[in-house]
């Protein structure tokens, strides 16, 4: 089990467009990705590639969630979605 | 217009030669042609729909929302059944969230009906894509179908609910297209048939023969010539009628500004206001009303003040569950329960109309009595507001609007409330649409008797119509007969009235006005008035 932390960058916080392009990004995965806010316990995760458990999790700016994954390529496909998180991603 | 998808019926099974996993293979199936279709609809489209789109397309085929209703297929429910409720429940949970959140589970219900709609093999529900400009037929559009429709490629609106002052009716006329609300017999058009939609008649005809079709062309003619405004509203004996707009923020006052308004006549300033979860602050509404302003240098704005509830709910002001909210807290009356938001509101007109040259009158929507203008016009004063006024929607404002007018500057008409509260007919109800016309003789009464209060007692105070009324060219001239002295509008609608004016003196104007408020219903009013107007025949109106 891989697990890393993120810290939201998007001023609107992990909704909308950011949620969109999030959900897409993990969609695009071979493998099951969980999101949980890091206040939460572990098994509230949810399933991270869908963007209706990503708008219920309520994330906003600045709040620090927790990626969870397993399997091949597990490390790599989390570090790049964590970079995805930093980022601004309703500044475009 | 395709029908909205109807619910499938609860408890509705899987019929015996279908296995679970044949529908869970379905759904999926229709669920991922949704999203295909969604996101081709995204790609076509730009700005803010382009992200809604993307996001919707999204939960199509979401996890949350399919696997909550494979489960329920896996105990024997029908796949159709088995999204509804799952639907159902993730846009319980959005609306929960509120806000942001709340306003995407519209999105949730709408991707579930296309869902079903896919599985039952149906048109998905909203405005069909067309490549060949159509005319449009449905039941009723809503406000959230303005949006996605094309005016180059709508040619016509045709409705069999709603009334004149619909949210169909509207929206036809600010895209300045043919319309027929409340028609009988839509039910049983076909699409692709050929109809020939006669807006002014109301009527419809299916198989148009070539006296039609020479008359569309002839429209297609008058409609090219009737697009410009020369910019002065006047009687053929020179009686200025100044013809003010009608605007939702910056966008359109500059449209309307290039259009030849003398001004605005009606600023809402909802849009500030709306799909917003908290009270905007002082400086962003003092930015959104200086965009408005600078359109108009040295002309006349006149803002209202903030107008939410009834058809208009505010999720930080307004109180949704109220039974009647018609006659509920709704305009002014949001003072009460939320005081401060109007007195920031007036700060933020007041600053922004100091920073710029416009001249910035204020007015409140929904007042009803004497204390109630006066209470405004000493809050406007007070944030350095010099013209206070007030909307007339409520008959007893008409009633006593020589009292009002002591404490207020200036009364506008809001003639669609106006004639919704006189004549106690829903707006929205199709099967009222004779009710809810402006040309009800008691309606002009009332507007009648407004004037009178205003030229009384000494005073001469201002009395302009700021309701659809003011965009009909023929009742444009009643209301000029009446007394009425500006009129604002929809910009499309200025050419039409300023050409009709234009062809009467104020004297006949007030004759007209007389045959309408003695007729003995709306019909006969209008009719008359019609029959006494032989440039509308040359217009093609």
């Amino acid at each position: 089990m891989s697990e890393r932390k993120a810290t939201i960058a998007s001023r609107v916080g992990l909704h909308a467009r950011p949620a969109s392009i999030f959900a897409a990004a993990v969609g695009e995965l071979s493998i099951e990705v969980t999101i949980a806010l890091e206040t939460d316990p572990a098994e509230d995760a949810m399933d991270a590639s869908s963007i209706l458990s990503l708008m219920s999790l309520g994330a906003s700016n600045g709040d620090i969630v927790v990626l969870r994954a397993e399997g091949d390529g597990a490390d790599e496909a989390l570090a790049s979605l964590v970079t995805l998180l930093e980022t601004d991603l309703d500044a475009e | 217009m395709p029908k909205p998808i109807s619910e499938p019926p609860a408890g509705e099974r899987l019929d015996s030669a279908t296995s679970p996993d044949a529908a869970t293979a379905d759904l999926r199936a229709a669920s991922k042609v949704v999203q295909a279709e969604l996101k081709r609809r995204a790609e076509a489209a730009s700005g803010a729909s382009k992200s809604v789109l993307e996001a919707t397309a999204l939960m199509a085929a979401d996890p949350m929302l399919i696997k909550a209703a494979v489960k329920l297929i896996v105990t024997g429910t029908s796949a159709e059944r088995a999204i509804w409720e799952s639907g159902a429940s993730v846009a319980e949970m959005l609306h929960n969230l509120g806000g942001y959140m709340a306003e995407r589970a519209t999105d949730v219900l709408d991707v579930r009906a296309r869902i079903v709609a896919e599985l039952r093999g149906v048109t998905a529900p909203g405005i069909p894509q067309s490549a060949e400009p159509f005319v449009l037929v449905a039941e009723d559009l809503a406000p959230a179908d303005t949006a996605t429709l094309d005016p180059d490629k709508v040619l016509a609106l045709v409705t069999s609910g709603g009334g004149p002052q619909s949210h169909t009716a509207i929206i036809a006329r600010a895209l300045g297209l043919p319309a027929v609300v409340a028609a009988v017999g839509v039910e049983a058009l076909t699409d692709g048939a050929e109809v020939y939609v006669d807006g002014a008649a109301g009527t419809l005809m299916v198989d148009p023969g070539d006296e039609q079709r020479t008359a569309v062309t002839a429209w297609e003619h008058v409609a090219a010539s009737l697009s410009v405004f020369d910019g002065t509203g006047t009687t053929a004996d020179g009686h200025l009628v100044p013809l003010l707009a009608n605007v939702g923020g910056a966008a359109d006052a500059v449209k309307a500004a290039a259009a030849g308004a003398e001004g605005v006549g009606l600023l809402r300033t909802e849009f500030c206001f709306l799909e917003r979860d908290t009270e905007p602050t002082i400086d962003e509404q003092v930015v959104a009303y200086r965009g408005v302003f600078d359109a108009f240098p040295g002309k006349k704005v006149v803002v209202r003040t903030l107008d939410a509830g009834a058809d208009k709910p505010l999720p930080f002001l307004t109180d949704s569950t109220e039974p009647n909210p018609s006659l509920g807290v709704r305009g002014y009356r949001t003072d009460l329960t939320s005081p401060g938001v109007l007195k920031r509101q007036l700060t933020a007109i007041a600053t922004a109309a100091q920073a710029s040259s416009a001249v910035v009158w204020v007015m409140a929507p929904m007042i009803a009595t004497v204390d109630e203008a006066a209470d405004f016009a000493a809050m406007c004063r007070v944030a350095g507001l010099k013209t206070p006024g007030v909307m007339v929607e409520v008959p007893s404002a008409a009633l006593r609007s020589a009292s009002i007018l002591t404490e207020a500057e200036f009364v506008s008409l809001g003639t669609n409330d106006l004639t919704q509260y006189t004549m106690a007919a829903d707006r929205q109800l199709g099967t009222l649409a004779a009710l809810n016309s402006p040309w009800q003789p008691a309606v002009l009464q009332l507007i009648q008797l407004t004037v009178a209060g205003a030229t009384s007692e000494g005073h001469n105070k201002p009395v302009g119509v700021c309701g659809e009324a003011a965009a009909d060219p023929v009742l444009a001239v009643v209301l000029v007969g009446l007394g009425v002295n500006t009129l604002s509008m929809t910009a499309r609608s200025m050419s039409a009235v300023g050409a009709v004016l234009k062809s009467v003196t104020l004297e006949r104007a007030q004759e007209l006005a007389q045959l309408a408020v003695s007729a003995r219903n709306s019909d006969e009013a209008r009719t008359r008035v019609r029959a006494e107007l032989p440039i509308l025949e040359e217009l093609g109106l």
